[in-house]
């Protein structure tokens, strides 16, 4: 199952995170106009093909914390759902922690962490702790081990105030405190993040912050983990990969990109980035 | 592997407990449940009633018999009808199947232990209660013997698996079509004319009860209600269950496969 022995000898898929020319391609397909449209569309669809991830390629190593942004539509979420295994690549290759992840799936997942802001792990009508025993039977993690990691998170997120009622009654931010605690129960050595922060107030985004350095340094765990705010990437990653129509425009460290660009702000520099310029060119007509 | 097989043991009991209390939590849906299954019941007692009016054995089937059948199927319906078909083909639609596959365990079995608590529930605040209060208003036939009895109890089991199974199926179907309503309202309707729900098996025309003998329909409700009256004797009721008992294995197969070919279709919509 593992592919890691043979490659690692190989010395050719050496980091946790290992992508090369990695691509992904949607077929979408075209709504006719009116009935009648309708009606041939049931025999003959016509189709185009959108290059979603077009032949990225990314190392990272244990430990890292690693920004990954792009505009919306520009391939983040499609990257990220092959990294976890749940997309199956159109070509290209993933190794992940040792694993081809969508074809070594179940096993893989025991592995990561996944939070994804916009959808929930957490089961809506029943208290948190309820979810969260269950993922321990799922994961299989030790009654003890179960405890103390409990402990560890209410001691970070102060979870123990609401992990009796049901997720329906949890505000944003405690919800994502939550999931964050769902994703990590295993211990998992990688934590995969999509928009973690979406929609949060300051406090709930500065105390989720603090945590994830936290758990980073004090487990190692390497993150990778996208989002809109630019406040995440200062705050949390010393890298950044920046992605656009499906190909990486930049990779390497925060610092270095603000001083390419003779810029000390990065949410104007992103901007401008997604606007199509490159470092040096002068800002036209603005 | 006992290791592994006591894991796993737990993971289904912990599923079937959490989705059982999941239930729970939706109170105001039992009302409504009991409400609905009192209707359908009443109607299709009555329209039976209406068929028979006069005559002595329709089908094989007597009046009484055939009141009883009614009652008995849509009893037992309230405990194997599952909503899996079209939780899957929402999930896939929405795309929240991704939470499923970031999850180191096996989807189908998952879906399957969650779809028992949900049965369990059933069982207890709709089947149960129901079958009571209708015995009580207008009592009818109970099964022949002891023997009878217990081996219809055990053909429950198999039409939940039966079912749970092709409901997967049909909310799977999702994977390729993008579209969610139509897919498992069809395999509703299908389910009820074919399982012999709504009309026992014996008074289609012979060449569809031809057909029929080939599929596994007749298995999740008429074959079991046979026993129930006591149509068939021991010897048949044992050979209803290895009927179901053979169509589960050939379902869990075929649902494999198709979930191997389906999650290759993926394609995760927003977010």
């Amino acid at each position: 199952m593992q592919f890691s022995p043979i490659l690692r000898k190989e010395g050719i898929f050496l980091a946790i995170i290992n992508v090369r020319n990695l691509t992904k391609e949607f077929k979408i397909y075209h709504h006719r106009e009116g009935v009648i449209g309708a009606i041939k569309d049931l025999f003959h669809r016509e189709y185009r093909i959108i290059r979603a991830v077009d032949g990225i390629n990314m190392t990272i190593e244990p430990g890292e914390i690693v920004g990954y942004i792009g505009a919306n539509g520009a391939g983040k979420s499609t990257t990220i759902k092959m990294l976890t295994g749940i997309l199956v690549p159109t070509a290209g290759e993933v190794v992940v922690n040792g694993f081809v992840p969508y074809r070594d799936r179940e096993e893989y997942t025991r592995h990561i962490g996944v939070v994804f802001g916009q959808r929930s792990q957490l089961w809506w009508d029943i208290a948190v702790l309820e979810s969260l025993k269950l993922l321990r039977r799922i994961y299989r993690v030790p009654e003890k081990a179960f405890r103390e990691r409990l402990a560890f998170f209410d001691d970070l997120l102060g979870l123990g105030e609401f992990l009796h009622l049901p997720v329906r009654r949890l505000s944003l931010g405690q919800r994502m405190r939550c999931e964050l605690a769902a994703a990590l129960l295993h211990n998992p050595p990688l934590l995969f993040l999509d928009e973690p922060t979406i929609g949060l107030d300051v406090l709930a985004k500065a105390r989720i912050r603090e945590f994830l350095l936290q758990v980073n340094r004090e487990f190692g765990t390497t993150i990778l983990l996208t989002t809109h705010d630019l406040k995440d990437i200062e705050a949390l990653c010393p890298r950044v990969i920046i992605i656009d129509k499906g190909r990486i425009l930049y990779d390497g460290g925060r610092e270095d990109l603000l001083r390419q660009w003779g810029h000390d702000d990065l949410e104007e520099i992103v901007r401008r980035i997604y606007q199509g310029q490159r470092p040096g060119e002068v800002e036209a007509g603005v | 592997m006992f290791e592994s097989l006591r894991h796993r043991f737990a993971l289904a009991a912990a599923l079937v407990r959490l989705e059982f209390i999941n239930n729970l939590a939706y109170r105001a849906t039992y009302f409504t449940g009991v409400f609905n299954y009192g209707i359908q019941i009443g109607a299709y007692y009555f329209l039976w009633d209406a068929v028979f009016a006069g005559r002595r054995l329709l089908a094989g089937f007597t009046r009484e018999e055939m009141l009883t059948y009614v009652i008995v199927a849509w009893v037992v319906r309230s405990f194997y009808f599952s909503n899996l078909d079209r939780r899957v083909a929402v999930e896939i639609r929405n795309g929240d199947i991704a939470m499923e596959l970031i999850l180191p365990y096996d989807y189908q079995e998952a879906k399957y232990c969650r779809a028992f608590g949900e049965a369990l529930f059933r069982l207890l605040f709709f089947t149960l209660p129901t079958g009571i209060v209708i015995y009580l208003l207008r009592p009818f036939q109970l099964p022949p013997n002891f023997t009878a009895g217990f081996l219809f109890i055990l053909s429950m089991l198999g039409s939940f698996l039966i079912n749970a199974q092709l409901s997967l199926m049909a909310g799977l179907l999702a994977f390729f079509t993008q579209s969610t309503s139509g897919i498992y309202r069809a395999k509703r309707v299908i389910m009820d004319l074919c399982t012999g729900l709504l009309i026992p098996i014996s008074f289609y025309p012979e060449w569809f009860q031809k057909v029929l003998a080939f599929l596994p329909f007749q298995a999740v409700s008429y074959l079991p209600n046979l026993i129930y009256l006591g149509k068939v004797d021991t010897a048949g009721a044992l050979a209803v269950l290895a009927r179901q008992f053979f169509w589960a294995v050939v379902l869990f197969f075929l649902g494999r496969l198709f979930w191997r070919l389906a999650v290759r279709h993926l394609v995760i919509q927003g977010g």
